[in-house]
This record gives structure tokens, C-alpha cells and sequence, in this order.
């Protein structure tokens, strides 16, 4: 008698990370999260509450914010994905990550990668004219540690940095 | 978390097919919801049918003057596409005002309307709850009922239905296109939501392997000074504790046609139909707007820690009369 454990079928899924072509063998079970962190050795993107409400696992699939935790490995493949870990040019952080350093936009860190990802996005949308937009268009990733006046700081100075664009 | 198959549809009748092949299929869009059920083993679902390949992402007009919105399509593009901000503002604002920015990119249409209640008791897994477990009893009773409904409610079940959009879509007559085994339906907004009575475990009206492709909002010009309002108890990325969904036309210096929808206080979308019947031919002023609101709510049920919402709903009928008689924008 075979228990549905063995029954289980693995799949090979093809997953662009970061303009990199990987293949993980997973059963379709498994998260894109988990993917990231257990299979591809990506452990930027973290686990906060793996349900859809903390926004630390926020990565880009086809250059729009999503949550890594409700998506399906398998249900990505096919998709454009980048993590944290595609976010700077080899050595070169981006601004966004050296305006978090420079503004101390956090302090435990773990949301970081999270916040950076959705920060990044947020001047892209064009959702970053006011503190009040910020705010909004921010509230997916939550920060336990509260440094949110830092982070809005960080977005801010990429904002006017950048003329608007990141 | 159970195992699961995966499948990816490449057409309608394809995702039909794959639904139907077998029991405990759901079909798998943006995921925010089933995937989380799933994973809290809420969601029996053993086989997963991705429909995102399907063409169903468009946001098309109707003859008459209406939208035929795609199934498939994403919280965060509907309330982004122009005919919807001009035609439809309650359906943009309510988008918006829903979830997170990465929620709203990943959710779509078709999947909002069939999300569950966030109802606590059915979550945990371990409380009675008759929508889980028929015949389990209702936890949310005699316990932390703050966020419960006060409409449409039962001795079975109390559960509040979250969404915000479906609260807009209710009061503009939406109609909701399926395609199933047996063919193609179209089933009014108010029906494909059931009251819970004594079987709170059934929410819609649908076949198994039945597929919502879209969802069609009938031209109505009273539509473009409509607003929505959300009141909760965080600024931003919370479920409404009460919401409403408002529209009203004056001529001659009377309500000539209005539109009044409830959130946060039905366990389905609640469309304030005593409201609407009260106001017409009234003076559009505060004092028949309260009167309306009053005649709404003079059936609610409360419970213990919800009974705040009898007040809060009135206020935000009032409300968003009153800013949509303004030409508010929210």
C-alpha cells in the first residue's frame, strides 16, 4: 500500500528568477515562496505569516507586486520572476536598498526585503505624490518594528531622487 | 498542507472538462484565496485547474452602456480602466479600498465573488462552525461577534460576507455569466449569493465545474455620481466594519432614482432596497436620508458586540447621499 506521501507526484517547473532560468522538481503543492527559500537556495524573500497578510514574501512576477506565499510554484512558471536578490547591479544596490541603510528604514529587518520590493514599485505606480499615498499604497507590507516614518523617509528621498521614477 | 494536482486549462470548455473530471477540483486564478484555504485546511480541494491562460481579462462595453467585465481580470486593472473610474466610480473606489496593492494585482474578478467569509471560526479549524462542519453549531453566536453581519443572518450561521466590490456591483444590478456543464447561465447579482438559513455550507448557486467568465454591469447613467464609502478600524488594508455603495439622481427637486448597497453588515452584498424604496419622490435632504437609513435598518439582528453597526450603517447611508447629491469623488 503506497501512502499518498509516496503518491505524490513531483513535477519539473521552469521558473525565470531574476533572468536566470531554473528548473526545481516540486510538487505542485509547494509555494513560489517556498521554492525561492527551500529549493533556490533564495532566502531574501522571508516568511512572515505565509497566509497573504504581511507582505514580507512580496516579489515581482511579470514586473507587478505579488504575495510569493499564495503563489504556486507551478502556477509561475512561464512568468518573469525577481526577487530581492535581482534588485541590485552585481555589487551596486539599488537606491531604494541604500536609501533603507541611509534612512535606517528598519530595524529587525525582516520585512525588509519586502518593503524594499513593494517601495520600489510604489514610484513606479506613481502612488508615492504624498505621505498619505504612501501610507496607502504601502499598508500590504506590515512592520512590527513600526519603522514606517523611516520607511516613508527612504521612499521619499528615491522619489525626488528620481524625478518621480525609481 | 494536503497534496494537490495541478493542471493548466488552455481554453473554457478545456477548464470545464478538468473541473469536472473529477470531485474536490477547484479552479485556480489568483490564488489569494484558495491557495490560503487550502493551506489553513479550510478548502477540501485536491485538484487545482489554473484558469489564468483563459482570454477572460477584458473589461468590454455593452451596448447599453454597460461593461462586460472578464472574469479573469485583476482587481487593480478593473478599478484602473477608464470606463469603469467614469461609469462605475463605486466599483473603482471599492476596488481600491479592498485588500493591499499585491492582493489587488494578483485577485481577479471571478474569484472576489466567490471568496469566503473571513468569520474567524472558520478559519481556526477547531470551532463549531456550520459552514466547515454542517450541523457543528456557530461559534460566532455567543462569541467575539464584533465584525458579524446583522442582515440575512440565522440561528446557523452570522458570518459576514467581505467583499467590497460585490457591495458596489449589487446596487448597479450586476449580472454574473457562467459556463458549466450544462451551458451558459446568467445569474442575478442578489441570487448568486445565498442566505444561510440552515445551510450555511452552501454559498452560490453554482454546478460543480461550473466557471464564472464575467460579469455584465447594465448601463446605468446613475452610476457616474455613485461613491463608496469604507468604515473599519485601520486606515487602510482592513475588511469594512460597514461600507455602502451610493447613488442618487434628483429631478423637479425630488429623488427621482437611487442606488443604496450595504457592506460589512450582510451575509451577502446588501442592497438597501427599503432605503431606495423610501426615498424616491422625497426631498433630497438629510432628514429623508436618515429616514430611509432608519426604515433599512429597522430589521437588523444584532449580537452581543455588534450592535454599534445599527447606528454606524445609518450615518454611512446618510453619508454617502450626501456626497454623492455633492458630486464627491469617495
Amino acid at each position: 500500500m503506497t501512502s499518498v506521501e509516496e503518491a505524490v507526484t513531483k513535477v519539473p517547473v521552469p521558473l525565470e528568477i531574476n533572468g536566470r532560468q531554473e528548473v526545481v522538481v516540486l510538487e505542485p503543492r509547494v509555494s513560489l515562496l517556498d521554492a525561492l527559500r527551500e529549493h533556490l537556495d533564495l532566502t531574501g524573500s522571508k516568511k512572515g505569516c505565509d497566509q497573504g497578510t504581511c507582505g514580507s514574501c512580496t516579489v515581482w512576477i511579470d514586473g507587478r507586486r505579488v504575495l510569493a506565499c499564495l503563489t504556486l510554484a507551478v502556477a509561475a512558471a512561464g512568468h518573469e520572476i525577481v526577487t530581492i536578490e535581482g534588485l541590485a547591479d552585481g555589487d551596486q544596490l539599488h537606491a531604494m536598498q541604500r536609501a533603507f541603510i541611509e534612512y535606517d528604514a528598519f530595524q529587525c529587518g525582516y520585512c525588509t526585503s519586502g518593503q524594499i520590493m513593494s517601495a520600489v514599485k510604489v514610484i513606479e505606480e506613481g502612488n508615492a505624490t504624498t505621505d498619505e499615498d504612501i501610507s496607502e499604497y504601502m499598508s500590504g507590507n506590515i512592520c512590527r518594528c513600526a519603522a514606517y516614518p523611516n520607511i516613508r523617509a527612504a521612499i521619499r528621498h528615491v522619489r525626488d531622487q528620481a524625478g518621480g521614477r525609481s | 498542507m494536503r497534496p494537490l494536482t495541478y493542471s493548466r486549462a488552455t481554453d473554457v470548455q478545456d477548464a470545464i472538462a478538468l473541473a469536472t473530471a473529477q470531485p474536490a477540483t477547484a479552479f485556480l486564478a489568483g490564488g489569494t484565496t484558495e491557495v490560503d484555504l487550502i493551506r489553513a485546511g479550510i478548502s477540501a480541494s485536491e485538484h487545482l485547474v489554473d484558469i489564468n491562460e483563459l482570454p477572460l481579462r477584458q473589461v468590454e462595453d455593452l451596448a447599453d452602456g454597460g461593461l462586460r467585465i472578464g472574469a479573469l481580470a485583476r482587481m487593480n486593472d478593473v478599478a484602473r480602466t477608464a470606463s469603469v473610474v467614469q461609469r462605475y466610480p463605486a466599483i473603482s473606489r471599492a476596488l481600491l479600498l479592498g485588500a493591499s496593492e499585491q492582493l489587488r494585482n494578483m485577485a481577479s474578478m471571478g474569484g472576489n465573488l466567490r471568496q469566503r467569509t473571513r468569520c474567524a471560526y472558520l478559519r481556526d479549524g477547531v470551532s463549531p462552525c456550520n459552514k466547515r462542519e454542517p450541523g457543528s453549531g456557530c461559534a460566532a453566536l455567543e462569541g467575539f461577534n464584533r465584525g458579524h453581519a446583522i442582515f440575512g443572518t440565522s440561528e446557523y450561521c452570522i458570518a459576514t460576507h467581505p467583499s467590497d466590490v460585490a457591495v458596489a456591483l449589487v446596487a448597479f444590478d450586476a449580472v454574473i455569466r457562467t459556463v458549466g456543464p450544462d451551458g451558459e447561465r446568467a445569474i442575478a447579482f442578489d441570487d448568486f449569493f445565498l442566505l444561510p438559513g440552515d445551510t450555511p455550507q452552501l454559498e452560490h448557486p453554482i454546478a460543480p465545474g461550473e466557471l464564472i467568465v464575467g460579469i455584465d454591469v447594465p448601463g446605468a447613467p446613475i452610476a457616474r455620481g455613485s461613491v463608496y464609502l469604507k468604515f473599519r478600524d485601520r486606515q487602510s488594508y482592513e475588511f469594512a466594519l460597514v461600507s455602502v455603495a451610493a447613488a442618487i439622481e434628483v429631478d423637479d427637486g425630488l429623488v427621482s432614482g437611487v442606488r443604496i448597497a450595504l457592506g460589512g453588515v450582510g451575509t451577502k452584498p446588501w442592497r438597501a432596497r427599503r432605503a431606495e424604496a423610501a426615498l424616491v419622490g422625497q426631498p433630497p435632504d438629510e432628514a429623508s436620508f436618515r429616514s430611509a437609513a432608519a426604515a433599512e435598518l429597522a430589521d437588523a439582528v444584532v449580537r452581543e458586540h455588534n450592535a454599534f453597526k445599527v447606528e454606524l450603517a445609518q450615518r454611512a447611508i446618510v453619508r454617502g447621499l450626501v456626497h454623492s447629491l455633492q458630486g464627491r469623488q469617495s
